[in-house]
């Protein structure tokens, strides 16, 4: 766990220091804020044998998944949102295309109730869930436990503390106390959950600009071991404010997804043919990136007053 | 992501057929949405899946349910989208929501603590009790499809106050038994789903042929047919010997009004409805 100096430092040395191969590795973000550009690099540095979890594996965790990365996938629903299937998951899971690999399967409130006990200290986290599916039949992280208070049986699950999460932000100060504004998805639990917290931003900004909207602090720089300014970090995914999801790229994705070879193509191009996120931006169209670009809506300023 | 929104995707596949066959100027697709959206009571909460779920709840709220709060399973309380969220988690559903909150407040304060009045599920199969799968065709260990899984769907027909399922009325849908149970129904029937101490449970099924409920032992039954719809095809499509009330009705058309809000302003590029 960090001590409150988490290090500012490029993608690749993030990556580098806080990954090994066969670690359990969260890519968090509710369909907003995905890190694609840690996941990209990921793949460029050739880990094996990851447990990749998330509750929404989507485009980042298939392309990790083709690129062999993956041993396991811990998650709770795994598709293109809004578009289908997720296809090289379905080939792994059906055909082991590239390899085999191992499911650990979850509900939505099962997976994050795993990451909050886990980020509070707790042996488990009871659950109004599972109860009449067939889903504890197939794990065994979900168990009856007795009230210890009633006559009831209720579900529970065991606390989730990944090596390694990756979690994105609008911006942080250089210690790592950051603002996300928007859809949070599961990045409060996992960035309090994790070992090994990476922490990438579109922009680092001076230390006042936090503290003057405390409450919008959602991942403070304690548990933060590693802070990387990464504007477009999440493209094809959004950032609320900063960019919109570039939903041609999530349609796109179900054709070049069609065969492995086709992602392997893919993968020489837009991850293996570049050596960095502003390579890979560079590579885009800057006309894509604008059209991305959202109007602006400002919150009405708070008082936090001064005493 | 539930299965809600891959679902609400799929019930969307081959609708205009049954428009052409029941002469009328509407669509099967706009037909389940406005009979979707007339399930729904004003002041209530409303968790949303996107395509046809998403329509029909902000079609009630233009129309009679104008205090409709929308809740998104990304955490978005109170929804008021500009435009037509493209997934449940895209960034319209977050500007000018009344509020937005991490994944784990939302299932556990919201859905968990009983906020939520209505939820809207979709799956793979759903069964003569209301059971549905949205996780594998076939074996668990060896499916022969390998589906998204539950997402949220599982908490939501186990919290929310009632469910409503929204369908395309294929026979492989509708097995008597579902493969796999992602999302627990009435489970072996009504008795069933409350010795298990369920909240809530299925109140309607709407498909492209048919609005179905559920008898006094937790079995669906017919309640009425879409205009044009006969009761053999529903017969055809149905994977058990399906019961029709004793008085079935035919399905109210969307009305003009209806159909303006629908083309004009809900999904004027015609995303879910060509």
């Amino acid at each position: 766990m960090a001590d409150g100096s988490a290090a500012v430092t490029d993608m690749e040395t993030a990556i580098d220091r806080s990954v090994s191969d066969g670690d359990s590795v969260y890519l968090a973000g509710f369909t907003h804020l995905i890190p694609f550009a840690a996941g990209h690099e990921i793949v460029r540095q050739e880990y094996t044998d990851l447990n990749l979890i998330r509750a929404t594996p989507d485009l980042i965790y298939d392309q990790l998944i083709a690129a062999g990365c993956a041993s396991t996938v811990t998650f709770s629903w795994a598709g293109n949102p809004g578009v289908g299937g997720l296809r090289a998951f379905r080939r792994a899971v059906e055909d082991d295309v590239p390899h085999p690999i191992e499911i650990d399967e979850y509900t939505h409130f099962g997976l994050t109730a795993r990451l909050a006990a886990g980020a509070r200290g707790l042996p488990f986290m009871p659950v109004r869930t599972f109860v009449g599916s067939d889903l504890p039949e197939h794990n065994d992280h979900i168990r009856r436990v007795e009230d210890p208070f009633g006559d009831d049986e209720i579900y529970a699950v065991p606390p989730l503390c990944p090596d390694v999460a990756v979690v994105r932000a609008q911006r942080s100060d250089a210690s790592g106390n950051a603002h996300v504004w928007g859809i949070q998805g599961e990045i409060p639990e996992v960035a309090f959950a994790a070992d090994t917290v990476v922490l990438s931003v579109e922009e680092v900004v001076d230390e006042q600009v936090i503290r003057s909207d405390p409450n919008r602090t959602v991942v403070p720089a304690s548990v933060v071991d590693y802070v990387v300014e990464e504007p477009y970090g999440s493209h094809p995914s959004y950032a609320q404010g900063y960019y919109d999801r570039d939903n041609d790229a999530y349609l796109e994705w179900d054709e070049v997804s069609e065969s492995q070879a086709s992602i392997e193509a893919w993968l020489d191009e837009w991850v293996h043919g570049v050596a960095d996120r502003r390579e890979y931006l560079e590579k885009l169209d800057s006309d894509r990136l604008l059209d991305l670009e959202p109007t602006t809506e400002y919150a009405t300023p708070i008082d936090m007053g001064g005493y | 992501m539930t299965g809600t929104e891959s679902d609400a995707d799929e019930a969307i596949d081959g609708t205009d057929e049954r428009a052409a066959d029941a002469d009328c100027d509407y669509t099967s697709t706009e037909l389940m949405v406005t009979t979707a959206a007339r399930e729904l009571e004003d002041g209530e909460s409303v968790l949303v899946g996107v395509g046809v779920p998403n329509l029909a709840c902000n079609l009630a709220k233009r129309t009679h349910a104008p205090n409709l709060r929308m809740v998104y399973e990304s955490g978005t309380i109170d929804s008021d989208p500009t435009s037509l969220p493209l997934s449940i988690g895209d960034p319209v559903l977050a500007t000018g929501a009344a509020g937005v909150v991490p994944m784990f407040e939302g299932f556990s304060k919201y859905l968990q603590g009983g906020q939520i009045d209505v939820g809207f599920l979709g799956g793979a199969q759903i069964d003569r009790h209301g059971n549905i799968n949205s996780t594998v065709i076939g074996d668990y260990e060896d499916p022969a499809v390998r589906l998204p899984g539950s997402g949220g769907a599982c908490e939501i027909a186990s919290n929310a106050h009632r469910t409503l399922v929204i369908t395309p009325h294929q026979e492989r849908r509708f097995p008597a038994e579902v493969d796999f149970v992602t999302s627990p129904g009435y489970v072996d029937g009504r008795e069933g789903r409350e010795e298990l101490g369920l909240r809530g449970g299925p109140e309607a099924i709407i498909t492209d042929l048919a609005v179905m409920r559920f008898d006094e032992d937790g079995e669906l039954y017919v309640e009425t047919l879409h205009p044009g719809v006969s009761r053999e095809e529903v017969r055809d499509a149905t994977g058990w010997d399906v019961a029709f009330a004793d008085d079935v009705g035919t399905t109210p058309t969307p009305t003009a009004e209806e159909l303006r809000l629908i083309r004009e302003k809900l999904d004027p590029d015609g995303v879910y409805l060509e």
